[in-house]
């Protein structure tokens, strides 16, 4: 599923990088613990987190994610979402809560590979 | 070892600027990339530079990696100067970690980074000084692998 489909189906706010919307979604990972997401993300998993802090897009540009969900209303840093656009990472949140989400994105089939 | 190098770069690394960490990584990457290896050698390569740059921001003053490319293999050299590790054996324990509070908000300091680059290489040294710094020699066999 691509993931402009995803942030219509929940209703999802954008924050930067807009004309990267175009990538598939191929599964998810929740975490908060940037090693931990190095060591167990992968290729375009939709990254499901509540940091905000610039250092989160390096991960998804190394891991090659499919974007950054920043969850519970959490909206990302300025320089956060400089860097996102810069990199052409895809920033988004949900008012949804990480485990509420991830709920979400499984039941609309998307399911780690 | 008398083995042709395609490629060779020095990337510096400034110890506590969190606000480049991870662009020697992303660099190296582009770079790996562009040389044609196959992705799954350059994701690994990326994880573990990734690992090591970050470590040198958040413990060291200041390092470097260095980025070589033979048609065999990809070897990475991470050197700082910094405290040092005093126990190597107890550093390599996964989920020990010695982050301060702050960093640990961040996200870092889960204790797994010199794990995740052993795991990522297929051949990993590291050699440590206390108040001197530390050395990681890291490499992953290519055998002319190419995407």
């Amino acid at each position: 599923m691509k993931l402009a489909e995803v942030i219509k189906r929940l209703d999802l706010k954008v924050f930067a990088g807009a004309k990267d919307l175009t990538r598939t979604v191929g599964g998810g990972y929740a975490g908060d613990l940037l090693s931990d997401v190095m060591a167990h993300g992968q290729k375009d998993h939709l990254w499901v987190t509540v940091q905000v802090h610039p250092n989160i897009i390096a991960v998804a540009v190394l891991k090659e994610l499919a974007g950054i969900v920043l969850v519970n209303g959490r909206e990302p840093a300025p320089e956060t979402a400089e860097k996102a656009k810069e990199k052409g990472v895809p920033l988004i949140g949900t008012r949804l809560s990480a485990y509420e989400f991830a709920g979400r994105l499984y039941g609309m089939g998307i399911k780690r590979e | 070892m008398t083995e042709a190098v395609s490629f060779q770069q020095e990337f510096k690394v400034k110890g506590g600027d969190f606000s480049r960490g991870g662009e020697a990584s992303c660099e190296i990457k582009n770079l790996l990339r562009d040389l044609g290896l196959d992705p799954q050698l350059v994701r690994r390569a990326a994880i573990a530079c990734y690992e090591a740059e970050m470590n040198i921001i958040m413990y060291a003053w200041q390092g470097q990696l260095d980025l070589l490319v033979t048609p065999h293999r990809i070897r990475i050299i991470a050197e700082d100067k910094g405290p040092g590790i005093a126990d190597i054996k107890q550093a390599m324990r996964e989920g020990y970690s010695t982050a301060t509070p702050e960093m640990r908000e961040l996200g870092f300091g889960a204790g797994m980074g010199l794990a995740n680059i052993k795991k990522n290489t297929d051949t990993f040294r590291i050699t440590s000084k206390v108040g001197r710094g530390t050395r990681l020699e890291l490499t992953i066999k290519t055998n002319g692998r190419k995407a």
